[in-house]
């Protein structure tokens, strides 16, 4: 089921075995619009569409940062939450990440920007 | 917190997200704050990929320092310019460094659920290798884990951990399997495990590839 849906996204950088990802948000990012689409939040074809649009827009460029900039714009057309809200958090786990000795876990929700909304 | 005044060391003791993963965590947090993904799921669908992104860099980097001597001198020497040798590089920097493991000594890895994998070569970290009781134990009973995943070394063999940091990323440079001397490169890089590259497993002996 999945393997069909994949296939219907055009340039989807995969090997014969399926999609390769050369970072881990890559992935993330990824697995993340799997499941907002298993949760229903949008249709396959509303993403795609979305993707498309963010690939013709953009031109050239990397093909994950098409997919993070659709799957972003998508939440907020969907009322998932707002841009705003978005970069709030972003924010936050930059703070947190810079606020956090390496070998401990990043907590943003430590941060109060994190805790509200 | 610590300010570093030279900018070249900023990181050096804070934790660093590139700007996408940021984007990606702040989606994530929001997602998951209003209940429309369940992270313990992400981590399946991202299992179920995982190996798609594959260790494959880096098993080929260990199959060339197997059967050529003068690459496994610049590996050892210099890990992060001989792994670039065979066009796989990090976008951040990060330095390369591989330990050798002997009949006396296996090297393990570890490190946190930060980007301190070296993803170039090994792809996405298993989500084991983020998880708490790994950190934790790998450090205090490394035996014990190792045990876990199915190795039991000779007890005359000392197991070293290193904790992989910001700015190094360690490679295990397993020991070749007995019966290889024939293999060709890509064979060879068939009996190459990703867990043998942590450190958390031994090559495949020949015959078990896939």
């Amino acid at each position: 089921m999945r393997e069909a849906l994949l296939d219907m996204i055009g340039d989807l950088p995969r090997d014969a075995s399926g999609p390769v990802f050369r970072e881990p948000w890559e992935a993330e990012a990824f697995a993340l619009t799997l499941a907002l689409y298993d949760k229903g939040v949008f249709s396959w074809a509303e993403w795609t569409e979305a993707l498309s649009q963010e690939i013709k827009a953009a031109g050239a460029g990397d093909y994950y940062d098409h997919w993070l900039h659709a799957l972003e714009h998508l939440v907020v057309r969907k009322q998932v939450t707002t841009q705003d809200r978005l970069y709030e958090v972003r924010d936050a786990w930059e703070r947190a990440a810079h606020a956090t000795p390496h070998g401990e876990p990043i907590d943003p929700a430590s941060n109060s920007a994190a805790r509200r909304g | 917190m610590n300010d570093h005044p030279d900018s070249h060391h900023d990181h050096e003791h804070g934790s660093e997200l590139s700007e996408a993963a940021l984007r990606v965590r702040a989606l994530e947090t929001i997602l998951t704050e209003k209940g429309y993904i369940d992270p313990a799921a992400l981590d399946v669908i991202i299992e179920t990929y995982e190996t798609k992104i594959g260790p494959r860099n880096g098993a080929r980097v260990v199959a060339r320092a197997w059967r050529d001597a003068d690459f496994k001198a610049r590996l050892m020497a210099d890990a992060t310019a001989a792994i670039a040798e065979l066009g796989y590089s990090g976008r951040q920097g990060e330095h390369m460094r591989v330990v050798e493991n002997t009949p006396v000594l296996h090297n393990m890895v570890v490190c946190t659920l930060c980007s301190c994998y070296p993803w170039p070569v090994l792809g996405l970290p298993p989500v084991w290798y983020k998880s708490t009781p790994y950190r934790s134990r790998a450090v205090i009973d490394p035996r014990g884990v190792l045990k876990d995943f199915g190795v039991e070394l000779p007890v005359t063999t000392r197991i070293r951990v290193w904790d992989s940091t910001a700015e190094m990323r360690y490679l295990v440079l397993p020991m070749r399997p007995s019966g290889t001397e024939g293999l060709g490169e890509e064979e060879l890089a068939a009996l190459v495990t990703r867990d043998s590259m942590i450190g958390t497993g031994l090559p495949l002996s020949e015959g078990r590839a896939r």
